[in-house]
C-alpha cells in the first residue's frame, strides 16, 4: 500500500517512474519530508536531468581554469595569486510573477555562490529579456525587475556594471532575468562545499527561516499557464541588508583557519546544500531541526528543509573554531547556531523534537537521479533572405534613425543609471561600452565582462546562434583589449518534455561547444532553465553567455567613443551584407526571417586577435565590435559616444541597405591618427586580416557616403527616447 | 592626517573613502565599529556612503543612533572636521550636525550618474583647493538626496555661505535650491550626496574629487 498517493507524488513534480526509482533506492516508501527532498534534489532545476547528457560536451578545462562547473561558481586563474570567480544564473518565473523581489532574490542567489567560494564579489551584470514594449505587462515588468536588481545590488556595494535588454513577443509571458556575479580572491584563500570529516560541527548562519520559497526549484521546473499568479507565495523575498552583514562576516571568518567546507542555501534551500556538502564530502550529515533558526512558529521538518528563506549559509567548521567562529557572525547581528554533526553513514538524518524524521541514504539520491536522454528534433533550417528581396528604403538616414531608437538597439540608460556602476571606485568602463571593465583592486590589472546571445539567431539556427553567442562574448572582451579567459552560461529554453525544444537546445549546445574549441575558450559554470514557455508556446532559445576576460596593464585598454576630429577610421573583417535575421530585416522590412550569419570561428579568432594586439600596442585609439544593426549602427553608437561626427566612403558592389545594416560577423571599427595608419594597413596584410580604411572622423554629422546625412544630437535624441518614453508615461 | 572612518552595518563606500584617503594623504584612516564607544585622536571623522542598517525606518536614522555617534556629535561639535558622503550626509542630518533633511529622489528611482556641481563656498577646510564657483564633475549614486529644509532654514544656510556645492543643469533628485552639500554654520562639518572619493584616481576618469581630500591633507597634516 502506497503511503503517499498519486496525487501528491505528481503535486511534488515526480513522474510514477522516478518514484517507483525512489521506494528502490530506500527499500521502503519515503514519508512526506523524505519525499519532499527527493522532489527538490530531482526537479529539473537542481537535477539537470534532460540537460546532463548534452551539458557533458561542453569544453571545461584549460590552464587557465581553477574550478569548472559543479561547484558555486567556476574559477579562473588572473596571476599574482589571484582569481576571478563568477557565475550566471537565472531567476526568471519568480521574476515574472513577482519583478521586484524576483529580480532582487536572483541577485542575492548569484551574489552568495560566489561570495561563498571565498571571493568577494566585483561585478553585477544582467541579461534581461522582455515581452513586446506594447504589451500590458511589459512596463511593470521592467520597472519591477530593474527596481529590484538595483534594490538589491545598490545597497550591497557591488557595482552593476553593464549587461544586456531584449523585447520581443517570444516572452510576453516569461520574462527572462539572468544576473551574472564577479568575484576576486586570493588562491590560496578558495572555499569548496565538501563536508569532509566525522564528529565536525555543521553550522547554520545568516537569517532566520520562514515558509516562504517552499518549492520555488519545483516551481522552476514547470511551465506557466494562466493560473501562475497563485504561485505569488512560492517567491521569496529578499533583505540585501542581512546579505551585506554576511558577506561581511563570512569574508572575515575566511581570514581565519576554521571552515573545512560552506554551501549557500539557494534552491531547494538546506536540502540542497546539506546533501551537495554530504555527497561532496563522501560523508553523512545528521541535523537537528529544532537548532535551525526559525522566524515563524510551528514550522514542520517538510517546510525546514523545503524553505528558500534568503540570506542562508551553511558551514562545516573545524572542532573547536565554533565560539570564535560565533563571536564573528553574532558581531554582524547574524544568527549562528551549530545544527549538526557530520558522519560516517553516507546517509542525510534528521531529527525533530526527538524523534528522527528522515533517512535518506546519498549515494543512491545522487546516483539514482533521474538523467533524460529526451528526444529531439533538428530545427529545420530557414532558407537564406538575400538582399534583393529587402526593399531599399527612399531614405537610409531615416532607416539609421529608425533602427538607432528601436527597442533592441536603443539606449539602456535608463536601466544602468538605476544601478549604482561605480561603487567600490573601481569602474573602469561604465555600461555601453564593448564590454564593462573594473579594475583588479589596488593592483593595474582589470577584468573585462560581458553577457551576449542574440536569440533571434538562435530561435533561426541554434547551431550558429550558439556558436554566434560565445563568439560575440570572445569578440567584446577582444574589443576592449582583454584576453578572454572562460565563461559562464545561463541556457533559458522551453519545456524540454517537447522534442522541438531539445532540439533547440541541443543545436546550440553544439554551436557553444565548437566555439569554445575553436578560441581555447572554456565554461566554468551555469545554469539551465527550461520550461520558460506559457501556455505551450516558448521562448526563443536564449543560452546567455557571460564571458570573462584580462587586461594585464589597464593603460592598454580600448573604448567605444571617437577620441579626436581628424582621425582615421578603419574596418576590419568582411561585408557580405547578411541580411536574415536583422534588425534591418524585422524593423524596416517587419519580417523575421532567414538565416542568420554564419559565424566562420577560424576568422573570428584571426581578426580577434589582430585588434587585441593592436590596441596593446597602443596603435588604436577607439575600437568597437559590429553585431546588431550592421556598420551604420556600429558607428553611430561610436559617434554618439564621442559627440564626434564622422565621414565615411562607401566603396562596395553590395546594395547600400545590405552593405549599411548587414550582421557579417568577426568585424571591428577601430580609429587611429593620420600617421598610424600605414603601420596598422601593413601589419593586417602580414596577418592576412582584411582592412581598409573607410573615412574620417570630425564635424557634427554622420556622413554615410552620398546615401545618408544624420546629425549625431539628432542619433542621440532618438536613440535615447525609447526607454523613458516607454517608462515614463 | 590621523583620519577615522566609521564603519555602519552596510555602510558600503568606507573602503573606497579610505582607499582615496590613504592614496592622497598618505596613511591608512582608523576604520572605526560603529558599536564601539571610543573614537581614536583624529584630525578627520568620515561617515561614508552606503545603506547603513539597509536604509529602514529612513536613511541614516538608526545609524545616528550607534554608540560611536556620540563621540562623533561631541568631537565634531567641539570643531573636529566631519565629512558625510551620501548615506554620511543622511546620518549627519538624522543626528542633527546638519539642518534639514534628505527625502526620496523626486524621480523616485535610485539614480547613478556623473553630475555637474558648482562649488558655492571655497573658505572651508573642505573646498579650500577649489576656486570660487569652480564646476566640478562628479557621480551621485543615491535613492533620498533630494535635500529638503523649511524656508527659514534654507534662507538661514544660504545667508550664512553654508551651502558648499550646488548642481547647476542637471539636479538628480529635486533638492531644494539645488543643493548638493551642506556646512554647520562654523563650517567644521560637511554633507554632500556627491561621492568625490569616487573621482580622486586618474584611472578613473575623473579627478574632480581629489582637491578636497588634498585640502583636508594640506590643512590638517
Amino acid at each position: 500500500m502506497n503511503q503517499n498517493s498519486p496525487e501528491v507524488v505528481a503535486e511534488h513534480g515526480l513522474s510514477v517512474e522516478e518514484y517507483d526509482t525512489i521506494v528502490r533506492s530506500m527499500n521502503r516508501e519515503p514519508n512526506l519530508t523524505e519525499l519532499g527532498i527527493f522532489s527538490v534534489m530531482w526537479s529539473e532545476h537542481c537535477s539537470y536531468k534532460s540537460s546532463r547528457l548534452h551539458l557533458k560536451r561542453l569544453p571545461t578545462e584549460g590552464p587557465q581554469v581553477i574550478c569548472g562547473p559543479g561547484e558555486n561558481a567556476g574559477i579562473v586563474d588572473i596571476g599574482d595569486g589571484q582569481a576571478a570567480i563568477f557565475k550566471m544564473e537565472s531567476h526568471n518565473h519568480p521574476s515574472f510573477i513577482e519583478p521586484y523581489q524576483g529580480a532582487a532574490t536572483g541577485v542575492g542567489g548569484i551574489m552568495r555562490d560566489v561570495f561563498t567560494m571565498g571571493a568577494r564579489p566585483v561585478a553585477m551584470m544582467n541579461a534581461l529579456r522582455f515581452g513586446e514594449a506594447d504589451h500590458p505587462k511589459t512596463r511593470h515588468l521592467v520597472a519591477g525587475v530593474v527596481a529590484g536588481i538595483g534594490g538589491y545590488g545598490n545597497c550591497m556595494g557591488v557595482p552593476t556594471v553593464g549587461g544586456e535588454t531584449n523585447f520581443h513577443s517570444s516572452y510576453n509571458g516569461n520574462i527572462l532575468v539572468n544576473a551574472m556575479c564577479v568575484g576576486l580572491a586570493d588562491t590560496d584563500k578558495i572555499f569548496y562545499c565538501a563536508a569532509k570529516g566525522v564528529g565536525n560541527p555543521v553550522v547554520y548562519v545568516g537569517s532566520k527561516t520562514g515558509r516562504d520559497g517552499i518549492h520555488g526549484a519545483t516551481m522552476a521546473s514547470a511551465e506557466f499557464d494562466d493560473d501562475s499568479d497563485e504561485k505569488r507565495p512560492t517567491v521569496q523575498v529578499g533583505d540585501p541588508f542581512t546579505e551585506k552583514l554576511l558577506v561581511e562576516a563570512c569574508l572575515e571568518l575566511m581570514q581565519e583557519d576554521a571552515i573545512i567546507g560552506i554551501q549557500d542555501m539557494g534552491a531547494a534551500g538546506l536540502t540542497s546544500s546539506a546533501v551537495e556538502m554530504a555527497s561532496k564530502g563522501g560523508s553523512g550529515i545528521e541535523l537537528d531541526l529544532d537548532k535551525v533558526p526559525q522566524r515563524e512558529t510551528n514550522m514542520t521538518p517538510y517546510e525546514m528543509m523545503l524553505s528558500e528563506s534568503q540570506e542562508r549559509m551553511l558551514m562545516v567548521l573545524q572542532p573547536g573554531k565554533e565560539d570564535m567562529a560565533r563571536a564573528i557572525f553574532e558581531k554582524w547581528d547574524l544568527d549562528f547556531s551549530v545544527i549538526g554533526i557530520t558522519t560516517d553513514t553516507n546517509h542525510l538524518t534528521l531529527s525533530h523534537q526527538g524523534k528522527q524524521v528522515a533517512d535518506i541514504p546519498l549515494g543512491p539520491l545522487a546516483d539514482f537521479a533521474p538523467m533524460y536522454d529526451r528526444p529531439w528534433e533538428e530545427t529545420k533550417r530557414p532558407t537564406a533572405v538575400t538582399p534583393d528581396s529587402v526593399p531599399v528604403p527612399d531614405d537610409l538616414g531615416e532607416a539609421l534613425l529608425k533602427i538607432i531608437g528601436c527597442s533592441d538597439i536603443a539606449s539602456r540608460r535608463w536601466i544602468w543609471e538605476q544601478y549604482d556602476n561605480t561603487v567600490m571606485a573601481d569602474t573602469l568602463q561604465i555600461p555601453g561600452g564593448d564590454s564593462a571593465v573594473v579594475r583588479v583592486h589596488g593592483t593595474n590589472k582589470a577584468l573585462a565582462i560581458t553577457t551576449d546571445v542574440t536569440p533571434r539567431y538562435c530561435q533561426a539556427d541554434p547551431f550558429e546562434g550558439g556558436k554566434q553567442a560565445v563568439a560575440e562574448t570572445w569578440r567584446n572582451l577582444t574589443a576592449v583589449g582583454a584576453k578572454p579567459l572562460a565563461y559562464t552560461d545561463c541556457l533559458n529554453f522551453g519545456s524540454p518534455e517537447r522534442a522541438e525544444i531539445m532540439g533547440q537546445f541541443k543545436g546550440c549546445i553544439d554551436g557553444m561547444v565548437e566555439a569554445s574549441n575553436a578560441f581555447d575558450y572554456p565554461v566554468v559554470s551555469g545554469n539551465v532553465s527550461f520550461y520558460n514557455e506559457t501556455n505551450g508556446v516558448g521562448i526563443q532559445p536564449t543560452p546567455a553567455i557571460g564571458g570573462v576576460g584580462l587586461i594585464d596593464d589597464l593603460d592598454h585598454m580600448a573604448t567605444v567613443p571617437f577620441k579626436a576630429d581628424g582621425e582615421i577610421i578603419l574596418f576590419v573583417g568582411e561585408t557580405n551584407g547578411h541580411l536574415g535575421q536583422s534588425i534591418y530585416l524585422r524593423e524596416i522590412g517587419a519580417r523575421e526571417e532567414g538565416s542568420p550569419p554564419p559565424v566562420d570561428l577560424g576568422v573570428e579568432r584571426r581578426n580577434g586577435d589582430f585588434v587585441r594586439r593592436l590596441i596593446l600596442s597602443d596603435k588604436v585609439t577607439a575600437v568597437h565590435d559590429l553585431s546588431d544593426g550592421g556598420l551604420a549602427i556600429g558607428l553611430a553608437e561610436m559617434a554618439m559616444a564621442s559627440g564626434i561626427g564622422a565621414t565615411i566612403d562607401i566603396a562596395s558592389d553590395l546594395p547600400a541597405h545590405a552593405y549599411l545594416f548587414g550582421e557579417d560577423q568577426a568585424r571591428y571599427v577601430l580609429t587611429c591618427p593620420a600617421a598610424g595608419v600605414d603601420a596598422i594597413l601593413s601589419a593586417a596584410s602580414d596577418a592576412g586580416v582584411p582592412t581598409a580604411k573607410l573615412g574620417i572622423t570630425g564635424g557634427e554629422d554622420l556622413t554615410l557616403g552620398d546615401m545618408a546625412r544624420v546629425a549625431v544630437d539628432d542619433l542621440s535624441d532618438t536613440h535615447e527616447d525609447f526607454l523613458p518614453e516607454l517608462m515614463e508615461i | 592626517m590621523r583620519s577615522a572612518v566609521i564603519v555602519f552595518p552596510a555602510s558600503n563606500c568606507d573602503r573606497d573613502a579610505a582607499t582615496a584617503l590613504e592614496n592622497i594623504s598618505g596613511t591608512k584612516p582608523h576604520m572605526v565599529w560603529h558599536g564601539d564607544a571610543e573614537l581614536p585622536d583624529v584630525d578627520l571623522i568620515v561617515l561614508p556612503g552606503g545603506f547603513s542598517y539597509g536604509d529602514y525606518l529612513r536613511c541614516g536614522a538608526m545609524a545616528s543612533q550607534s554608540p560611536i555617534m556620540k563621540e562623533v556629535v561631541a568631537r565634531a561639535t567641539a570643531g573636529t572636521p566631519t565629512l558625510g558622503i551620501c548615506n554620511g550626509f543622511q546620518i549627519l542630518t538624522e543626528c542633527g550636525l546638519l539642518p534639514g533633511a534628505l527625502m526620496r529622489n523626486a524621480g523616485l528611482n535610485f539614480v547613478c550618474r556623473k553630475v555637474a556641481l558648482k562649488v558655492e563656498n571655497t573658505d572651508t577646510v573642505f573646498t579650500r583647493n577649489y576656486s570660487s564657483d569652480q564646476e566640478i564633475d562628479i557621480p551621485v549614486a543615491h535613492h533620498d538626496g533630494n535635500y529638503f529644509a523649511d524656508d527659514e532654514t534654507l534662507a538661514r544656510v544660504e545667508g550664512e555661505g553654508q551651502v558648499a556645492f550646488r548642481y547647476t543643469n542637471d539636479n538628480p533628485n529635486g533638492s531644494a535650491r539645488d543643493i548638493a552639500g551642506i556646512t554647520n554654520a562654523a563650517r567644521n562639518v560637511l554633507g554632500l550626496m556627491p561621492h568625490p572619493e569616487r573621482v580622486a584616481d586618474t584611472k578613473l576618469g575623473g579627478m574632480d574629487g581629489a582637491p578636497m581630500f588634498q585640502a583636508l591633507t594640506e590643512a590638517l597634516s
